[in-house]
């Protein structure tokens, strides 16, 4: 294969490399080994792209071979192959996975391997999708920039010095670089959606319980969901519906299907819908360019035949502090088990007595960073004797006051839509000092967790004023996770005709790192 | 309701197992007060009569086949553990002996 194809290869869709390997053009180990060429090209180094922790290179390779000598041999067994058998993908480092480490972003689990896979990771192992490596992202997914990683943040490929989001930001940021034509995120409360918004790719949320939990290192165990990242509408829709689906090992998974997604991405059309704008969730607080294109792109649906409605969404005003008392406090209770007994790190205190008590203060004291810790006394602060009513036990009624917000918006608009995040991507370490503006970050997507309804967020244009991504945000009634394909698509196909073809055609070349060479094994 | 303190800060340390130096207990006692600050408007939002929520799609009586499954060997489950004997998770003392 020449040069010219394996850059031509890593440019194209999901559902075109897809189309290219069921038609024999392409070859499913030419396609993955393009993929591993340019993550050694452009992530490793002073100024790479830093989006994978492990690059899985053996076993990529292996399945895509397994792909192509099942193609070339023919007959049923060719036939039965998913349509994105040799298709390669990318995984957040917070789904756990045999074979390669999973560090969740954290030394206290540097080098840990989980004995299982994760339900996602065993469908994309039935799909025979290669899986390129493990994603960067903030510890513990506790974060809006990955710049709470322990091995160091991830780039915006916009933009070297800027956040890639987070804390989904490596998979965002390979999506965006071209490192991977898919990933899998994890969204507690925009850690898919606002990486997406920033790095002009594609994040889905689902509906709480549409894609099984298990083996996703659980942060808020009511608010965490797996999703898709990617570069079109489509590929998310094929990707959700491979990994979607009733999983009996996780108790929170919904027995139904949420209908043919793919279907509904290829459908494309708005015309009679109503789409809501939240009053609440653009204006004030928000960036002029962001605004901007946002109601750019509420012109291309009313133009498309959609009626644009205005809907209140009161409490959401309460979300964000909400959030930040029932986050912490679940966060608080499930990171308890990293304790230095069963995985991870064991740090022994410098002087006696070596009870288990202290040996556990040390080891989480050495094993945690900062954010983790703050989020963790404050879990602990707002469930303590005397506080748990005031805090937690408010922030769950508020959370009952944001399901009413939503349904009666529902009950005037058949979606809802915002921009994804109130500004561009931000200088790295602009926000590292000030907790409080990070968590800003994710004012517009923590809705949705709060209520379990699903979220698109889509590329909506550059700013003016800094020429970086906006993200545009669709919201859905639960389990109607079609409806945003289906919106998303069209608004998709709109905006790509206004600009003469994808948004990330746009994004500066990646100049190849100089010390390419020393990021091909683990972190 | 009450602003959250150095002496807050190291009791909930101590509850959640995170030693902490006194540096650092000063600055996350000051980062905790903001933060605690600004999401305090919660306890007022929501009146007695509002019903709490706990997860966002409630489904009750979840059932699964009473199939015997995989389970790990001991081996399997001790593969990631800091310490081992003899088939168990190898501690260090439970109690102080002082």
């Amino acid at each position: 294969m020449t040069e010219t194809n394996s850059t031509e290869l890593i440019r194209l869709s999901a559902a075109q490399l897809a189309a290219k390997l069921a038609a024999r053009e392409v070859t499913a180990v030419e396609v993955t080994q393009a993929h591993l060429d340019r993550i050694a090209a452009v992530d490793g180094g002073e100024r790479g792209v830093n989006a994978f922790l492990h690059v899985n290179t053996e076993e990529a390779l292996a399945v895509a071979a397994e792909v192509d000598a099942i193609r070339a041999a023919g007959g049923q067994a060719a036939e039965e192959l998913h349509e994105l058998a040799g298709v390669p993908i990318a995984v957040k480092d917070l789904i756990v996975t045999i074979g390669q480490p999973t560090t969740a972003g954290s030394k206290i689990l540097e080098g840990w391997h989980s004995p299982y896979d994760a339900t996602v990771v065993k469908k994309l192992r039935a799909a025979k999708m290669p899986i390129l490596g493990k994603t960067n992202l903030d510890e513990f997914a506790m974060g809006s920039s990955t710049e709470h990683s322990a091995f160091g943040p991830t780039r915006n490929p916009w933009d070297l010095d800027r956040i890639p989001g987070g804390s989904g930001g490596g998979s965002a940021a390979a999506v965006a670089a071209f490192e991977a034509p898919l990933a899998l995120g994890t969204d507690t409360g925009g850690s898919i959606r606002q990486p997406g918004a920033v790095t002009g790719t594609v994040g889905v949320k689902p509906t709480y319980g549409g894609v099984s939990r298990y083996g996703a290192i659980a942060m808020a165990s009511s608010l965490d969901q797996i999703g898709p990242v990617s570069r079109t509408v489509l590929d998310s829709a094929l990707l959700q519906q491979v990994i979607g689906g009733h999983d009996p090992h996780d108790s929170t998974s919904l027995p139904d299907p949420l209908g043919d997604l793919v279907a509904a991405a290829r459908l494309g059309n708005v015309d009679g819908m109503k789409i809501g704008i939240i009053k609440e969730l653009h204006g004030e607080g928000y960036q002029a360019g962001v605004e901007n294109r946002f109601n750019e792109s509420l012109e291309l649906l009313k133009e498309a035949g959609a009626e644009i409605v205005e809907v209140s969404c009161p409490n959401f005003q309460y979300a964000l502090g909400a959030y930040y008392l029932i986050m912490p406090s679940e966060a608080s209770s499930n990171l308890a088990k990293f304790d230095g007994v069963r995985y991870g790190l064991r740090v022994l205190p410098e002087e006696p007595p070596l009870t288990i008590e202290r040996v556990m203060g040390a080891t989480r004291a050495a094993g945690f960073g900062d954010e983790v810790k703050r989020r963790i006394i404050l879990g602990t602060y707002a469930l303590s004797a005397g506080y748990y009513d005031a805090y937690y036990g408010s922030a769950q009624k508020v959370r009952t006051l944001i399901q009413r917000d939503f349904e009666a918006a529902f009950a005037k608009a058949d979606v809802l839509i915002s921009p994804t995040a109130p500004t561009t991507a931000f200088k790295l370490g602009e926000k590292l000092d000030d907790p409080l503006a990070m968590y800003l970050n994710d004012v517009a997507t923590i809705p949705a967790n709060m209520a379990g309804v699903p979220g698109l967020s889509l590329p909506g244009g550059l700013a003016d004023e800094d020429g970086l991504p906006v993200g545009i945000q669709l919201l859905a009634p639960a389990r109607e996770d079609a409806r945003l394909y289906r919106v998303g698509a069209v608004l998709e196909s709109l905006l790509e005709a206004k600009w003469g073809g994808p948004l990330l055609a746009k994004a500066p070349e990646l100049a190849a790192s100089t010390a390419a060479s020393s990021h091909g094994g683990s972190h | 309701m009450a602003a959250i303190n150095r002496d807050d800060v190291a009791h909930l340390a101590r509850l959640a197992h995170i030693e902490m130096s006194a540096e650092e207990l000063d600055r996350m006692a000051g980062e905790l007060a903001v933060i605690v600050d600004a999401v305090k408007s919660v306890s007022e939002a929501a009146g007695d009569g509002v019903p709490a929520t706990s997860h966002p799609i409630p489904l009750s009586n979840v059932f699964r086949e009473d199939e015997v499954g995989h389970t790990f060997t001991a081996e399997q489950a001790l593969s990631g553990a800091p310490d081992s004997d003899a088939d168990r998770f190898k501690v260090p003392a439970i109690l102080d002996e002082d």
